[in-house]
């Protein structure tokens, strides 16, 4: 009857396009929707994904996200130092500042300071040059969007001068770094050059990055240190989720997006289960006939399932095929980088169209089920 | 020998508060062997009765007995199973199944029984052969005129060989050569493969092809006669062959 189900199916050419075209429009919206949630979720916490060398996070009480600046005198670190099961403890700091290309080109950029001497915080990956040219008197390291938007179509070219907020250093090296919320280069110094290069300010130190030692649990550590110092500290992934909680409770990207999601959901839900349910209504003569041959309700439940699932296999692959491809297309689009599709995006799509399509075959099997077979012998 | 017997079958439709009796009391019985036909006028009950004694209509009380078998008592499923098993149908308006091919249709009953498919083809083949449509094995139903169409639901009616074959208005919608055509596939079935068949028509072209003709109206048997102007075998035209045959 498998057979018999497929030809069905694939006999009503028109219906056939339809559910898949149902079905692929709802996995592409609602896995690409979601991707991109996704991905500018974790661009609010790019900087603190980057640096996994940290264990725990220390900051000001008051700071709630990784954008909310609120420094720390530099005694602080010498407190967190002490705590015991802390293993090293170095400052970071984080800032906005703004550059000016030579050409005049004049740009806002986020200026990280890592540690002097460990170079702890430093970018995941150097793409041209050495880390440790950042030691070097006014060195400078900028991430390679920073560089593509300040300098757009040349080649790279090193060291290469600029001045921040009126002080003249050097780019020594370009970096991969994990897209920032909004798309400012992100520039990389050392922690004192950092705030020398700053507005000056009572206090100067943004966070204190600690390692826990082998053994400690790095939540045990940061109830320690928050117990011993009064101030705030989290793990890195603590303050990760802190920080996209933030944006997610205070802006309205959630909402919009949960809104577009929610609508490819109804949208897909809603085109399938009505092709599908005109399919099985248009075909229910032809239903009626095999149950007054003897084919019984679970026989025909059977097919109609095997149909769903296969217009719901080729309608998801081809969805999400096109997600995938659009993606892959995206990752050359320097605003754009850091965007990609999760396997898990992928994994809740294919369950959100199974979803779909049994309730587009439930709606459409009870009309099977209560059908009366004594309509084949109306005229 | 006799393969149907009804005992008393009413049956009632609720109307508004009250019930409709359709049919009342009706005693009937079909032999191998037979073609009978189920005359009378339109709204007398025919196609109830004939939905009730195939098993896909209940009657409100009354037995049916079908190979000794009392199907009024039997469960859904194992009446499904029996219907699939025992008798075949043809219909009015040949109900073939629009993307399957003529081979496919006519396989239905054995495909659905569990057999494999290509030996289902290859056993629906041997029937549309039989019946002049071996030319017409691939061809969709629309590409088959109305009277191809009826011998491809004739072949899927006989290809899981059912004791009982119960056909509804199976030449209304042909015209006369044609039906003349078809009824003679069906009386040759019933009498060369020894099948009890129950016509329901209300075509008199066609009585000349019954063995039996059982008159009804208003929802009671008014007469059941052996029919005395049946055609004699001997003098059936020649069976359409897949040469010579045209409908």
């Amino acid at each position: 009857m498998n057979l018999i189900a497929l030809k069905m199916l694939r006999g009503e050419r028109a219906k056939y396009y339809g559910l898949i075209f149902g079905i692929t429009f709802a996995t592409l919206l609602m896995s690409q929707q979601v991707a991109i949630f996704i991905g500018l979720m974790e661009r609010t916490a790019s900087q603190i994904i980057d640096l996994r060398e940290a264990d725990v996070w220390v900051m000001d009480p008051q700071v709630q996200y990784i954008d909310e600046i609120i420094a720390m005198p530099d005694v602080k670190l010498s407190a967190v130092r002490s705590v015991s099961g802390v293993k090293w403890a170095v400052p970071f700091y984080k800032g906005l500042a703004v550059i000016k290309a030579g050409d005049g080109t004049m740009q806002q950029v986020i200026l990280l300071g890592i540690d002097d001497h460990s170079l702890i915080g430093a970018p995941p990956q150097m793409l041209h040059g050495r880390l440790e040219d950042i030691q070097q008197p006014n060195a400078m390291i900028i991430d390679r969007a920073g560089y593509e938007f300040i300098w757009p179509g040349q080649a790279v070219k090193l060291p290469r001068e600029i001045e921040i907020n009126d002080n003249r250093v050097v780019i020594t090296g370009i970096a991969d770094a994990s897209a920032p919320f909004v798309t400012f280069p992100v520039v990389f110094t050392t922690y004192s050059r950092a705030v020398e290069l700053a507005a000056k300010q009572r206090t100067q130190m943004s966070f204190i990055i600690a390692k826990a030692n082998a053994g400690v649990d790095p939540t045990d550590l940061a109830k320690r240190i928050h117990q011993a110092t009064n101030l705030q500290a989290l793990t890195w992934y603590d303050f990760m989720w802190r920080s996209i909680e933030y944006y997610l409770q205070r802006t309205g990207i959630p909402v919009n997006f949960g809104i577009t999601v929610a609508l490819g959901f109804i949208v897909g839900a809603s085109v399938a289960a009505q092709t599908f349910y005109i399919f099985v209504l248009e075909n229910i003569r032809q239903f009626g006939t095999l149950k007054a041959i003897g084919v019984t309700n679970q026989q025909i439940l059977r097919m109609v399932l095997l149909q769903a699932t296969v217009v719901g296999s080729i309608g998801y692959s081809i969805g999400i095929g096109f997600c995938a491809l659009f993606f892959y297309c995206l990752s050359g689009v320097t605003a754009l980088r850091g965007f990609y599709l999760p396997w898990q995006v992928a994994l809740g799509a294919a369950i959100a169209v199974t979803v779909i399509m049994l309730l587009a075959s439930l709606v459409s099997i009870r009309k099977v089920f209560v059908l009366d077979p004594a309509v084949v012998f109306r005229g | 020998m006799t393969i149907l017997t009804t005992h008393q079958i009413v049956k009632d439709f609720p109307a508004g508060d009250g019930v409709v009796r359709v049919l009342h009391g009706i005693d009937l019985t079909l032999r191998k062997g037979e073609l009978t036909m189920l005359v009378g006028p339109s709204g007398c009950g025919k196609t109830v009765l004939l939905s009730i004694l195939s098993g896909i209509l209940s009657a409100t009380s009354g037995t049916i007995e079908i190979l000794g078998t009392t199907i009024t008592t039997l469960a859904d499923r194992p009446k499904v199973l029996f219907r699939r098993q025992h008798l075949g149908f043809i219909f009015q308006q040949y109900n073939l199944l629009s993307s399957l091919t003529a081979v496919e249709n006519a396989a239905m009953p054995l495909v659905a029984a569990g057999m494999p498919l290509s030996a289902a083809n290859q056993r629906a083949a041997l029937i549309l052969d039989d019946i002049g449509m071996g030319r017409h094995l691939d061809k969709l139903p629309r590409q088959l005129s109305g009277g191809q169409q009826q011998r491809v639901a004739i072949a899927r009616a006989l290809v899981h060989e059912p004791a009982l074959i119960v056909c509804d208005e199976p030449t209304a919608a042909l015209d006369a050569q044609t039906g003349h055509a078809v009824m003679e596939i069906l009386r040759r079935r019933a009498r060369d493969h020894n099948r009890g068949i129950l016509v329901v028509t209300h075509d008199n072209r066609i009585y000349p092809f019954a063995d039996r003709i059982i008159a009804m109206d208003d929802g009671k048997i008014l007469d059941d006669q052996p029919n005395l102007n049946s055609l004699d075998p001997a003098t059936f035209p020649i069976a359409p062959s897949p040469s010579n045959h045209s409908v």
